[in-house]
């Protein structure tokens, strides 16, 4: 297992660029270009491995040394501070997590604001910096529908295009941070594999600067 | 008869870096279970977590299960001139509901430069003594603080920069840089830095201020001694060492082993610690995660027992005794009535009505 190298995407449009890209650094699996259900590839040539896993999970999997390199998005490194390197700005799965509301919203002044996220970490810090008296609502799923049923005043959420607000009749008020993904490596798997690690981080930021 | 296998990886460990400690005159120190809450309260920054657990005691003083060993050493450093005083510990401490077993010195008074590149040279043996590869990474958190401080920062950046170094996340610290070209500059370099005593070169012409400078005359002496020892390719320069600004002033220092996902040790020197219990010495010390050794792998008995004595309940007891006595002298026994579930065994032997079979 050991000088094989392990890295973690994510299943999605976002994980397959990221392999195209490590794909050009020099480490192709030919295998995981096959569909078909297996969770892991492997190239025994390059000792490299692939497995596919579900975006917000890859951080634990390079957390925990699972995984020597993984490419997650920012907002999940926001969201639950793994202790990992962050190598790169891949510049790509861009978005933004903003702070949205209905069309006709005013922020409720002198009362606690309820705000529904999937990301109560990101929103916590948000308006603790501003201190702002919040109440977190915690969703899993179509955080839209809560400033629409009056469940929140306002959502922390990403927004990519802002389709889905506007067919909702919400709009965005104040942008937190931009969000892309990020190369990502386990701390004492980076002490290991230095050279390695090193060389495809040089690579991925070619292909970058390049775009 | 004690052998390897009995021994786990932790335990091992803690009776190697015992003997290290001890052949270099520090002293054990054993603390209480218990110490006054107030302590850790007083000085929560310098904590890992601030998960503690605690208890009111006799007068509804609340105590505190310790969470930590080095602030109960440090509260009774000595003051005197040219006194040191060397220790280590091997304690369980308690976070988040997890009892955590911990080994580790510290060195507190009147420090020399000598106590301090003995006590990184310690911490480098200590990872040597765990086996396997491993890597010593070095930083200096007054040399941080410098550059911070020359780069016109304020509290809030400083700390987002130092968050970026710890991640190694040049392009967020470019951004958090913006339209400070000499800050970018220093930062950049730091962060990128990896290497041995060689990248002490590199790193010169952007560290101008006098305690930057300091601080890198102080890391080549250390560098310089550690490769004397021999370990100049387990140490490397890299700056992404160091928590919060805190309570670290100088070298600092963290360890990793191959397999294991986090580092193992981790340390530095302190000084702002005593000073702020209002005391004049120095300190540096360190602590091994003994703990995650568990995380390696083990060459493991693939049985569970080597003999399994089954009986029928009608054997005479001296009988079994005589059986279970000679297994036993040969390795492990299992006596029962009926084979155990999920359990493996190298040689099973049936006793009915006192007779083998």
């Amino acid at each position: 297992m050991n000088n094989w190298m392990n890295i973690a995407l994510p299943k999605g449009r976002l994980g397959e660029k990221a392999y195209a890209m490590l794909k050009n650094s020099g480490y192709e699996c030919p295998s995981i270009e096959d569909p078909g259900r297996k969770l892991i590839f492997e190239n025994p040539e390059k000792r490299v491995r692939y497995f596919w896993v579900k975006p917000s999970d890859v951080a634990i999997y390079v957390e925990r040394g699972a995984a020597d390199l993984g490419i997650v998005g920012k907002d999940i490194l926001l969201e639950y501070e793994p202790e990992v390197y962050e190598l790169l700005d891949l510049k790509m799965g861009k978005c933004r997590m903003a702070v949205a509301g209905k069309k006709d919203f005013r922020e409720p002044v002198g009362r606690t604001l309820k705000v529904a996220t999937k990301f109560p970490n990101i929103t916590r810090n948000f308006y603790a910096g501003k201190c702002r008296d919040i109440d977190i609502i915690h969703l899993n799923g179509s955080i839209e529908l809560a400033p629409i049923l009056g469940l929140s005043h306002v959502i922390v959420d990403i927004v990519e295009t802002g389709t889905t607000l506007r067919e909702n009749d919400l709009m965005v008020y104040e942008e937190i941070v931009p969000i892309s993904a990020r190369l990502i490596a386990n701390v004492s798997g980076f002490q290991f594999k230095y050279e390695a690690i090193h060389a495809i981080r040089e690579s991925l930021r070619k292909q970058v600067e390049e775009k | 008869m004690i052998t390897d296998q009995i021994w786990r990886n932790e335990e091992q460990a803690v009776f190697a870096l015992r003997a290290l400690y001890q052949r270099y005159g520090y002293v054990p120190f054993k603390m209480s279970q218990f110490e006054e809450y107030d302590l850790y309260v007083r000085n929560k920054d310098f904590l890992v977590s601030d998960k503690i657990i605690t208890f009111s005691g006799e007068g509804g003083k609340l105590m505190a299960l310790k969470p930590d060993v080095t602030l109960s050493i440090v509260k009774n450093a000595p003051e005197e001139k040219g006194v040191v005083q060397k220790v280590y510990y091997s304690e369980n401490v308690y976070r988040d509901y997890r009892e955590i077993m911990q080994a580790g010195l510290e060195c507190v008074g009147d420090l020399t430069p000598y106590d301090i590149a003995e006590a990184v040279l310690l911490a480098v043996k200590s990872l040597e003594k765990l086996g396997g590869r491993y890597v010593l990474d070095i930083s200096h958190m007054g040399l941080l603080a410098a550059v911070l401080e020359r780069c016109g920062f304020d509290k809030g950046k400083q700390k987002q920069a130092m968050g970026c170094l710890r991640q190694k996340n040049t392009h967020d610290l470019k951004a958090l840089c913006a339209g400070n070209p000499e800050a970018w500059q220093a930062l950049r370099a730091l962060s990128v830095c990896r290497g041995g005593a060689e990248e002490l070169e590199t790193l010169t012409p952007y560290l101008t201020g006098e305690a930057e400078k300091r601080a890198l005359e102080e890391l080549k002496a250390l560098l310089g001694i550690l490769a004397e020892s021999g370990y100049a390719e387990k140490v490397r320069l890299d700056f992404s060492v160091g928590s919060a600004l805190g309570y670290y002033s100088g070298v600092v220092f963290r360890g990793y082993l191959e397999g294991i996902p986090e580092s193992v040790l981790s340390g530095g020197q302190y000084d702002k610690l005593p000073r702020k219990m209002g005391r004049k010495s120095r300190a540096i010390g360190f602590a091994v995660y003994v703990d995650l050794l568990q995380e390696r792998e083990q060459e493991e008995n693939p049985f569970d027992v080597d003999t399994l004595i089954l009986h029928d309940g009608t054997v005479p007891l001296a009988d079994l005794r005589r059986a279970a006595e000679s297994a036993a002298a040969e390795g492990s026994v299992l006596v029962a009535t009926k084979a155990p579930k999920g359990r493996s065994w190298k040689r099973k032997v049936e006793l009915k009505g006192g007779t083998a079979q």
